[in-house]
């Protein structure tokens, strides 16, 4: 049935400020629930952190939260759920993002704690090491200790790219977590955390006026720093397709997955948001192009997903980037047949195009998870903050439902094209349990 | 330079529960609808009675409940339902099938109609069906390949012993050999609307969204086979539980305490003792063995609450070479809540926390819907955040250490281990004693 449904909208309001400091400041206010998100996200993430110190932007995430000018070591999360909220941080490729939600009486609480560590975390040696020992746990839980560990967002990089920011694992080796110096931190926080090279945002229940003058109060003397200059990542394409695989101990049943560069996502974001919704088209939901065809007719794959950026932050990410398949396989599965019937269905959709409805129908479902995502007041102030540090364009936010609604068939069947065997990478798990 | 100082909290206004509507169908089926208009979605929540039901059978059901009905196939049912921008998909716990699922506000009535075939007209295509089969089994033998999985096998099976809720994931083996014709005979069954709870929450008008679906779905009729599950049986402390997991870079520690449904007068004070103990960052225990001694990432404690018993249980990572040090941390603040009233201040923040994070799940249509969902289970509604708020706030310190005392000590734990046996089992039987097994 190719009935098409209208696609609906928010209207979350936007106001925009920058204070005397150069810290960018992003407030959309809506009252329909008695809680705020506030959301504080720095210009730096994993592409940036030196040689030799890999790890290094997500270890210092976790020093931003062990103690600033005014507060002592475990003083944040105390104030922060002391006061009913929740809090968290995370590193990305491009940015590392620091957030609360809370009921709204304690929006100035947040803004404090927020402004009190970007003038300067307590960077102290027992706090390193500790911290140290924290994100080697995080590493065990989530990469060494586990079937699948980093995959393949730690492993595809290092195939698919040929520059250290690029390439290298965001997560870290020990010997290189183990050699951070408290020096270290001071320095990349001097050069990457100025407030003119932040955003802050706040989403949810408060007068904009009032909020104005509160972030003010607690921002406005936060001292200027110069803002590092914005380094470009890119680097050519692949003309050869690339292959690797890799044994892992724990996994039992082998994996593939495959990543194909996409158009610049801030610079020429017209020519990128076919990627985005050609990755639903291939894979979401058991209607699909893929899922169908691997997983319900072939049945050589168990599950597929398809999505861009490393990270699946599509809508918070910096060239260079690509569009990704991860596919599990049964016992004894073959990711050679895998790669060549993907490669077949995207010829099919480069060639006959898409069926009637299939667009459509497509667009609804990603115009529901984007308006999904807006209703958690964090699903609004993150998001806006990002957009506005990388794009200045905070109310792209309230846009994505309808520009996503805009994207042709054309446009689709020319990325489906794009994608093409020689310009692909592909990381394969090799299953290495009860071997 | 101005000074700056931590600012006073301005105190939360009353809690205001959303519009909602509530009718109990002829059929037996209940229907509550919640007004939050944030978004133009809906959220829907079904959840069918399944207590006792077959395990194998029953969780091969839960995957292949949307494989076809008599006019539809699955993509057929997959392609109508995003046309829409909706979704559904369906879980399996030890006492309920639930139906998750979401769509733009227009596609409602759509979206209750297709649920409605799937339920009155399932057909379970043979083809469909071995492919979810398949897709199961594999899903299985990943999941035994992670090591919180299987901590969590081993803990259920300690704690439950013989009774229904010790097994929760049926074997391969067991799955393999379900046919499309039992998946058919089960849902007729047990599928069944008598019992059950449907959910919407969204930019709805909570009247007329009952209207629609009743409406939509009249015809599923009848009361399903007695899901009732006896009462779970008290702890067994007893030695430690090593299961065996050569070359683990880090050990799986779970303890399980005795703990009250949310209904029992004595839950709010539990609750308080726990977020003290560990059941947030800010906890003794968090603080501790995190922030302090660095052996862990994410340790946490939660009470798990099921029909037939509540269990709080207590679950970290740890480094391999840390295990002893670990547990004898955490015994160690387990005694020192169970012993030891709390401070004033540490309870106040607990309270405030606890408080706020009821706001905060009530704030996303997404939220209220789970949490809307999960009450009716249990025969409650979401005035019971409202009553729990209120009951929270008047704790008193006495309380708290009475029901530390009471649920938190260390001699009632039931605890296992799951870590490279050769490496722990020394440092383990140095604080306690140890029973040893294979994976």
């Amino acid at each position: 049935m190719a009935r098409k449904v209208k696609i609906p909208a928010t209207k979350y309001p936007v106001e925009r400020l920058t204070l005397d400091n150069g810290l960018r400041v992003v407030l959309t206010p809506d009252r329909s629930a008695p809680v705020v998100g506030v959301a504080v996200v720095y210009d730096v993430g994993i592409r940036s952190e030196p040689e030799g110190r890999t790890g290094f932007a997500h270890l210092f995430e976790h020093l931003m939260f062990q103690g600033s000018e005014n507060l002592e070591k475990l003083a944040h999360f105390r104030h922060v759920q002391g006061a009913g909220g929740s809090f968290n941080g995370s590193t990305h490729l491009d940015y590392t993002d620091y957030f609360e939600v809370l009921p709204s009486g304690a929006l100035e609480r947040a803004l404090f704690l927020e402004a009190d560590r970007m003038r300067g975390p307590r960077l102290t040696e027992e706090n390193l090491r500790n911290q140290v020992d924290v994100v080697k746990e995080e590493i065990r839980v989530n990469v060494l200790n586990r079937p699948y560990g980093g995959f393949p967002w730690l492993k595809l990089p290092a195939v698919m790219f040929e520059t250290f920011p690029n390439a290298h694992d965001g997560y870290g080796s020990f010997t290189d977590l183990e050699s951070a110096t408290v020096d270290d931190a001071a320095e990349f926080f001097r050069k990457y955390y100025a407030s003119g090279n932040a955003t802050l945002a706040v989403a949810g229940d408060f007068d904009v006026a009032t909020a104005t003058e509160l972030i003010q109060r607690h921002f406005g003397d936060v001292p200027a720093r110069p803002r590092p200059e914005l380094p470009g990542f890119d680097e050519p394409g692949l003309t050869a397709e690339r292959r690797e695989s890799y044994v892992d101990k724990l996994a039992p049943l082998p994996a593939v997955a495959s990543g194909w560069r996409v158009p610049d996502p801030v610079n020429a974001f017209g020519d990128y948001l076919p990627y985005v919704v050609l990755a639903e088209v291939l894979t979401d939901g058991d209607a699909s192009r893929l899922v169908e065809r691997l997983v319900q007719r072939d049945r050589i794959v168990t599950s597929i997903g398809g999505y861009i950026g490393f990270m699946g932050d599509e809508y918070q990410v910096r060239n260079p980037t690509a569009l990704l398949l991860q596919a599990h396989m049964p016992p004894g599965g073959d990711a050679d047949k895998v790669l060549r019937v993907v490669d077949e269905e995207l010829d099919r959709l480069a060639t006959g195009g898409l069926a009637p409805g299939e667009l459509a129908r497509t667009q609804a479902r990603m115009a529901t998870h984007l308006l999904r995502d807006t209703d958690a007041v964090l699903g609004r102030a993150l998001p806006m903050a990002v957009l506005e540090l990388q794009r200045g364009r905070p109310e792209l936010l309230n846009e994505l439902p309808r520009l996503v609604g805009e994207v042709t068939e054309e446009q689709i069947v020319a990325a489906a094209a794009a994608l093409r065997p020689e310009s692909r990478a592909t990381v394969e798990v090799v299953a290495g349990a009860n071997q | 330079m101005t000074k700056h100082t931590l600012p006073d909290l301005v105190p939360d206004s009353k809690i205001r529960l959303p519009k909602q509507a509530e009718r109990t169908l002829g059929t037996g089926l209940t229907v509550i609808a919640v007004r939050r208009p944030s978004v133009p979605l809906v959220e829907l929540r079904l959840r069918v009675p399944f207590g006792r039901a077959p395990l194998a059978r029953a969780t091969l059901l839960s995957q292949a409940l949307f494989t076809g009905t008599t006019s539809m196939s699955s993509i057929d049912i997959a392609a109508e339902l995003q046309t829409v921008g909706g979704g559904l998909s369906a879980g399996l716990d030890p006492d309920r099938l639930l139906v998750t699922g979401n769509s733009l506000v227009s596609g409602l009535d759509r979206m209750l109609d297709i649920l409605a075939e799937v339920l009155t007209e399932p057909a379970y295509p043979a083809d469909e069906v071995g492919t979810e089969r398949d897709r199961l089994v594999d899903h299985i033998q990943v999941a035994q390949s992670q090591p919180a999985h299987l901590a969590r096998t081993a803990l259920l099976e300690r704690v439950f012993g013989r009774h229904p809720y010790a097994v929760q994931t049926p074997t391969p083996e067991q799955v393999k050999g379900v046919r499309p014709a039992q998946l058919r005979a089960l849902h007729a069954d047990r599928v069944r609307p008598e019992g059950a709870v449907l959910v919407l929450v969204g930019d709805i008008n909570p009247e007329k969204a009952i209207d629609a679906a009743e409406r939509a779905l009249s015809g599923w009729k009848g009361t399903g086979k007695d899901s009732t599950v006896p009462p779970a049986p008290p702890l067994e402390p007893g030695p430690l539980l090593l299961v065996d997991r050569p070359g683990s870079v880090q050990s799986s520690l779970r303890m399980a305490l005795p703990a009250v449904p949310r209904t029992d007068p004595d839950h709010p004070a539990l609750q308080l003792a726990n977020m003290v103990f560990g059941g947030y960052f800010s906890s003794r225990w968090v603080e501790n063995i995190r922030e302090d001694k660095g052996y862990t990432y994410g340790p946490h404690t939660s009470i798990e609450h099921f029909i037939a018993g509540s269990t709080l249980v207590v679950a970290a990572e740890v480094a391999t070479e840390v295990t002893g040090p670990a547990l004898l941390e955490t015994i160690y603040e387990l005694g020192r809540i169970a012993s030891l009233p709390p401070g004033e201040e540490e309870l106040e923040q607990a309270r405030r926390y606890a408080l706020g994070t009821l706001r905060l799940s009530m704030s996303t249509q997404a939220g209220l819907a789970g949490l809307a969902s999960i009450y009716a289970s249990f025969g409650l509604r979401l005035d019971y955040l409202t009553a729990h708020s209120a009951a929270l706030a008047a704790v008193t310190r006495e309380q708290v250490a009475e029901a530390a005392a009471k649920y938190l000590a260390p001699a009632r734990a039931v605890t296992v281990v799951l870590g490279d046996a050769e490496l722990v089992e020394g440092p383990l039987s140095a604080l306690t004693s140890v029973e040893r097994t294979a994976e």
